[in-house]
């Protein structure tokens, strides 16, 4: 119990006093998770949609296989993209192993399948309330999946968000393809890790408490943005 | 402007799973006024409606109007029997019709506001359609059908689900629009509704037309027995 | 020798006037835990201009990196291993740069009385009589090879212990920890272990022994097998580790009055 007593302090204190590392690991906290999660929205937020309207061969399996990949080990992710981004391995050439985008490409693959889940699941909803609507009404496919994107627009916030929330938290992965190198690749979770191994676990309790409180200051932002629309509009 | 009318049916048939939903039906639409088809639940009027409007598939036959079909669509509007509304606010769901066409910005501000007066909702503009009471949100369904100003509109049991009041707005609306120069067609299984609003008639049966005709003789000396006894309120099995 | 000094000055000079250049190292988390990298790169970057950016992994792993080219040298402490790094041509050459010891920790209480061992043979086998709690790196680390060849020269198989023996496969840090919440006996290095936050219950009950020598070595991984890598850099850098003013770095490294390292390299 002390011990979590002295991180709360050290959190406190690390914060208030600005300490510059402190805030090097955060902000590259941030750029890794919320990169990946920009990359990640711009390709499930399409495809969840696509899947629920759309009606195709192998519709069942890709929604079967999509639902599956969510529960992919992050840690197994890191090794395979390690492999693949290791100069001795097929993408070697681009150099980019232990380097902040190797972090996000490994994210991305973690959260893509659960936000595209997540959006298939609310814009199929959605469709089966609006499918009469919009056939009668002659919508091309792209009107559709706009009008369902916004409409369902916070159900879609609510999977980037739970994106968000993997992302931020995971370490395994970001682990193995990074390196956390100090001043390049270390990023909250890594550091936690690093000082927790050191034995130095008030340290690693402060960062703890640091990334919760990041976590959940994203999400009460991201919440207060989307409310400054009226009351009752939403 | 070429009008899309007429409508002609030949022969269609439609079946679903092995069973026959209508058929054979062949029947033409054409001229100014509202058409009430009635019959029993389970005749096939709705799948008629859909068949006429072209969201159902049908297995035999042709459904035609006096243009191609993909440009026939653009000047019909469907209301449903339980209405759908978007989760927008009253005025963009007026909006919405107009958008898809890439209207003008000012042209759909307009045609909102004149279509929020005549359906009465200029006052609930930013409440959310789906909290709107039954009878608003049908005649925010007719609004919107109607702010394109389709040649045809379908309209299926619109008043089924709403009270006196509510029916009695919606029935004004339609005679307005069919005053406007709209064909209306219409299903009911409300005999009363049915003699005020219709100019001509279809009784619907086992999904064929029984019978039909203009409608002071169809009301008033129908030929069939079944039409007889539907308007006696039997039950036909 | 003195050309060497000369050579290395020279870089000093011509190198602080060049941009910051990467430089990717592989060490050992033995390595790292003891602190010492903190003292150093910061000189370096000051000295060469020369940004290090350390992947601090267990020597398997390091050797697998300078394996596959993916870092540029390493700098680990398993000589037979290091020699068929050279032998099977990933790296250029083997240079000795500092050496500390294996310190062997335990319970205070010391249940297997390894206080009073002659030797760390000695120890084992009275650990391994005792069989009392001990952890293991379990990682094929130095530290891990370091205490196999022990263990066989205590006449002991520890392929064939029992429970009371925890391989965790971990740096040296967590085994530590490990060791701290078990109260367990482990076989660390002293740098890591003066530098450790967590002892605990645990402290340092035998060391002393010329067999438990801990000799660091660097080796730049070999560019005719990896032509992106920064050999030159990697050269720069083992200059300077092998330089006075290294020696002076690391021999002046102390926690609580106790040096860590001591520094050996010599003039090839």
């Amino acid at each position: 119990m002390n011990d979590i007593f002295e991180g709360l302090v050290s959190a406190v204190w690390l914060v208030i006093s600005l300490d510059p590392e402190l805030i090097e690991i955060s902000v590259r906290s941030l750029q890794v998770t919320l990169g990946a999660l920009v990359v990640s929205c711009a390709i499930a937020l399409p495809l969840g949609t696509f899947l629920a309207i759309r009606r195709f061969r192998y519709r069942r399996l890709t929604i079967s296989v999509l639902n599956a990949l969510m529960g992919l080990p992050p840690v197994v992710v890191g090794l395979v993209v390690y492999i693949l981004l290791s100069r001795s391995g097929p993408f070697g050439v681009m150099g980019l192993l232990f380097t902040p985008t190797a972090m996000v490409i490994a994210q991305v693959i973690i959260i893509t399948p659960l936000i595209a889940s997540i959006t298939h699941q609310a814009m199929r909803e959605l469709w089966a309330e609006y499918h009469d609507l919009l056939i009668s009404l002659n919508t091309s496919q792209r009107q559709r999946i706009k009008t369902l994107v916004w409409d369902g627009r916070r159900n879609l916030l609510t999977a980037a968000l739970a994106g968000f929330g993997r992302g931020i938290g995971e370490v395994g992965a970001i682990m193995i393809v990074g390196g956390n190198i100090d001043h390049a690749t270390r990023v909250l979770t890594t550091a936690i890790a690093l000082e927790t191994g050191k034995g130095d676990f008030s340290l690693a309790l402060a960062l703890g408490f640091v990334l919760i409180a990041l976590a959940i200051g994203v999400n009460i932002c991201i919440h207060w943005l989307s409310r400054t629309e009226q009351e009752g509009r939403w | 402007m070429t009008t899309i009318l007429p409508l002609t049916l030949q022969d269609v048939w439609v079946r679903r799973r092995g069973k026959r939903l209508i058929g054979p039906v062949s029947t033409t639409l054409s001229g100014d006024g509202i058409t009430i088809i009635v019959g029993p639940n389970g005749s096939g009027k709705t799948t008629l409606l859909k068949v006429m409007h072209g969201v159902a598939r049908i297995s035999d036959g042709a459904v035609n109007w006096a243009v191609p079909h993909s440009e026939a669509q653009h000047h019909q509007g469907y209301v449903f029997q339980t209405p759908i509304m978007l989760r927008r606010s009253v005025a963009d769901n007026l909006r919405y019709p107009l958008q898809l066409r890439g209207m003008k910005k000012d042209e759909i501000e307009r045609r909102m506001a004149d279509w929020a007066q005549k359906t009465g909702l200029q006052d609930h503009l930013e409440i959310s359609a789906t909290r709107l009471s039954g009878g608003e949100k049908q005649r925010l369904a007719l609004g919107r059908a109607l702010i394109r100003r389709p040649e045809v509109l379908f309209l299926d049991e619109p008043c089924a689900n709403l009270d006196g009041a509510s029916t009695r707005d919606i029935e004004a609306l339609l005679t307005e629009a069919r005053d406007a120069g709209t064909r209306i067609i219409m299903t009911t299984h409300n005999i009363g509704q049915a003699k005020r609003l219709a100019d001509d008639a279809i009784f619907m049966l086992h999904g064929a037309i029984k019978e039909n005709g203009l409608a002071e003789a169809f009301f008033e000396t129908p030929q069939s027995t079944e039409l007889k006894a539907f308007f006696r309120g039997d039950i036909i099995a | 020798m003195m050309t060497r000094v000369l050579g290395a000055v020279a870089a000093v000079f011509l190198a602080s006037t060049a941009v910051a250049e990467d430089i990717k190292l592989a060490v050992t988390t033995s390595f790292d835990n003891s602190g010492l990298s903190d003292v150093l790169l910061p000189v370096i970057k000051e000295d060469l201009g020369l940004d290090v950016q350390l992947l601090v992994v267990g020597t398997g792993q390091a050797l697998r990196l300078g394996q596959a080219g993916d870092v540029d040298a390493i700098l680990v402490h398993s000589r037979a291993a290091e020699e068929a790094f050279v032998a099977e041509g990933y790296g250029t050459h083997r240079r000795e740069i500092m050496y500390n010891d294996f310190v062997f920790i335990g319970p205070q209480s010391d249940p297997a009385g390894i206080g009073v061992a002659t030797s760390a043979a000695n120890a084992l086998q009275l650990i391994g009589a005792t069989e009392p709690a001990f952890v293991s790196r379990g990682d094929d680390s130095g530290t891990h090879k370091k205490e196999l060849s022990l263990w066989s020269t205590a006449g002991l198989d520890a392929g064939g212990f029992g429970d009371w023996y925890r391989e965790v496969g971990a740096g040296m840090g967590a085994s530590l920890n490990t060791a701290a919440g078990l109260n367990a006996y482990i076989l660390a290095d002293r740098a890591s272990w003066l530098n450790f936050g967590n002892k605990a219950d645990l402290a340092l009950l035998f060391a002393g022994d010329p067999a438990l020598f801990n000799q660091y070595a660097y080796l730049p991984v070999n560019p005719e097998r990896h032509g992106h890598v920064r050999n030159d850099l990697a050269i720069q850098l083992e200059e300077w580790l092998v330089s006075p003013r290294a020696a002076e770095l690391i021999n002046g490294y102390t926690i609580n009055g106790e040096t860590l390292f001591t520094f050996n390299a010599t003039p090839e």
